[in-house]
């Protein structure tokens, strides 16, 4: 018999839910069989714990006396620039910008130690950051140049607005190269010598919801260690790719954009993350209640690590170049054992994504909800899935001649 | 027999001075130098493992220390910063010595100093800044 949302919701509100997380759901189901076991289980909580790049937060300071109008200045915080296109003391931070004396890759490989995600952490610790503004000044805002500390609740709003996080299944990356080469894979070492993957697997939330049947826009969900919500799909949401039978992409496909309170976050789920030689990026904690609604749903999330696959990809050479071609095919309980066979070289493995601090991230959901904390939300509308038509192109150049 | 991995710090008027073969030839020691630097003023520093029977270890590191050499444990020279380490795992496969291992049941991360060998191979393949080595 199918469940609704407004019935789990009523059972957690009496404490009587019963929410398992997608790890401990598969040997449940296992013992009880999946009918009994999609009776029994309201909620299945999934959770994942990795780098995601496409982050960031907007803020609006409040207004100095006099007033200073930011748009169309400069404006830093801790000396990461933000962008200020927007009314006057509204700005965007985002997660992989850096200082602009920062030497990059001038110095390789860059350390990259400081930028936008540490700027985020800092002010989710509670510490004061130096916001610094030079504006052009107008007869409504004449201020020109602005330099104070600021913290967290000082401010009006803090978002944190991620436009593509929690990739539902991601590359191994490897390097056919005789060089190191330092990419936002980690570092990878010549002519295979090691592969780097990036996933949570079997508790990572979109492969637990392959068809994106319970999570849409207005979920709720944990973010960053507080409550967030998904806001739609996020960029390059490519749902058409080739899947297992049981509908389990075996490359990178659906992407989630999702918002949420920076002053409700903790810097344990919110960390500033330095790829050497690469960059700045912010390493994000979502975690995703699936409300099991009937058998189906259930089923989906019986995945299991042997069960997903991902593709291995040279990232010297045709990633960069954008060559497609895969050197083959692994699963996450292979990857997570350590080591890989890929065209017949066994090579070491690890992990980008913190397998440890998804589980962490399921098992506190699962408690916000048992303890009547957290209530689930009937989407406005699912994620565009396989009938959608969507197709995820690459940028086509058309040369601008010059006269 | 003892083993221990060891720093030393040479002051400059020591850097030209065989101490390594003195204690090879007569305290009977097994050395093996796992790094050597020599700072542009004059200063080096050795990481070493030595091996021996207790009594001529002790005997020759206070050799060592008679020629004004510091000696500390490699230990307190490499820091894992646990707090800051978040069990990714990115480490796990560029650590040679398998200092830094994981639960593979927990994906819990765990660093060993005893097994570390300061190659700081760990350095740049962790984004969270979690591994300090103080050299």
């Amino acid at each position: 018999m199918a469940k609704s949302i407004e019935e789990i919701n009523e059972k957690i509100k009496k404490g009587k839910a019963v929410v398992l997380t997608a790890e401990e759901i598969i040997d449940f189901a296992a013992e009880r069989g999946v009918k009994k076991a999609s009776q029994e289980v309201d909620v299945v909580t999934t959770g994942t714990f990795g780098p995601m790049c496409s982050s960031g937060a907007y803020f609006n300071v409040g207004h100095s006396k006099p007033r200073i109008k930011l748009g169309g200045g400069k404006t830093y915080l801790n000396d990461v620039p933000v962008y200020t296109g927007l009314a006057a003391v509204d700005f965007f931070l985002g997660a992989t910008a850096m200082p602009e004396d920062d030497p990059r890759n001038k110095i390789y490989p860059g350390k990259f130690s400081y930028g936008g995600a540490h700027v985020i952490e800092e002010l989710i610790a509670g510490k004061d950051v130096r916001l610094t503004a030079t504006a052009y000044g107008t007869d409504c805002y004449p201020r020109k140049t602005l330099e104070t500390f600021i913290s967290l609740k000082d401010m009006n709003e803090a978002i944190l607005f991620n436009m593509r996080n929690a990739y539902q299944n991601y590359n191994v990356a490897v390097n056919l190269s005789d060089r190191v080469i330092y990419t936002y894979m980690g570092v990878l070492q010549p002519k295979m010598g090691n592969a780097n993957y990036c996933s949570a697997g079997q508790l990572s939330p979109l492969l637990n919801d392959p068809y994106y049947k319970t999570i849409g826009i207005g979920t709720r969900i944990f973010l960053g260690g507080g409550i967030g919500y998904v806001v739609g799909n996020g960029t390059q949401h490519n749902p058409n790719v080739a899947r297992t039978e049981k509908g389990v992409p075996k490359m990178p496909a659906g992407t989630l954009a999702v918002k949420g309170d920076l002053k409700l976050m903790t810097p344990k789920w919110l960390r500033g993350t330095s790829f050497t030689g690469y960059g700045v990026t912010l390493t994000v904690g979502i975690g995703i209640p699936i409300p099991i609604l009937d058998e189906e749903i259930l089923r989906y999330t019986l995945v299991k690590d042997e069960e997903i696959w991902a593709q291995v990809v040279d990232y010297s050479e045709s990633y960069p170049q954008c060559v497609p071609g895969s050197l083959g095919e692994v699963n996450y309980k292979q990857l997570k054992s350590g080591k890989i066979t890929v065209q017949g070289k066994e090579i070491p493995t690890s992990g980008l994504s913190s397998y440890l601090k998804a589980r962490e991230i399921a098992t506190i959901l699962k408690e916000w909800i048992e303890a009547g904390k957290f209530f689930l939300t009937q989407p406005v509308e699912l994620l565009p899935s396989v009938d959608s038509g969507i197709v995820f192109k690459p940028l086509k150049e058309r040369p601008i001649k010059k006269r | 027999m003892q083993k221990k991995r060891v720093v030393f710090n040479y002051p400059p008027h020591v850097v030209e001075q065989p101490v390594i073969s003195k204690l090879v030839k007569e305290f009977d020691l097994t050395v093996n130098i796992l790094r050597a630097r020599i700072s542009p003023k004059e200063e080096g520093r050795l990481v070493l493992e030595i091996t021996g029977k207790r009594q001529a270890l002790e005997a020759g590191i206070h050799y060592i220390r008679e020629l004004g050499v510091e000696i500390q444990s490699l230990a307190q020279d490499v820091k894992w910063h646990e707090d800051r380490c978040t069990h990714c795992t990115a480490c796990i496969s560029a650590c040679p010595p398998r200092a830094l291992d994981v639960n593979r049941q927990t994906m819990e991360v765990s660093f060993n100093r005893d097994k570390c060998i300061a190659c700081e191979a760990c350095i740049p393949v962790c984004p969270y800044q979690a591994m300090e080595i103080l050299f």
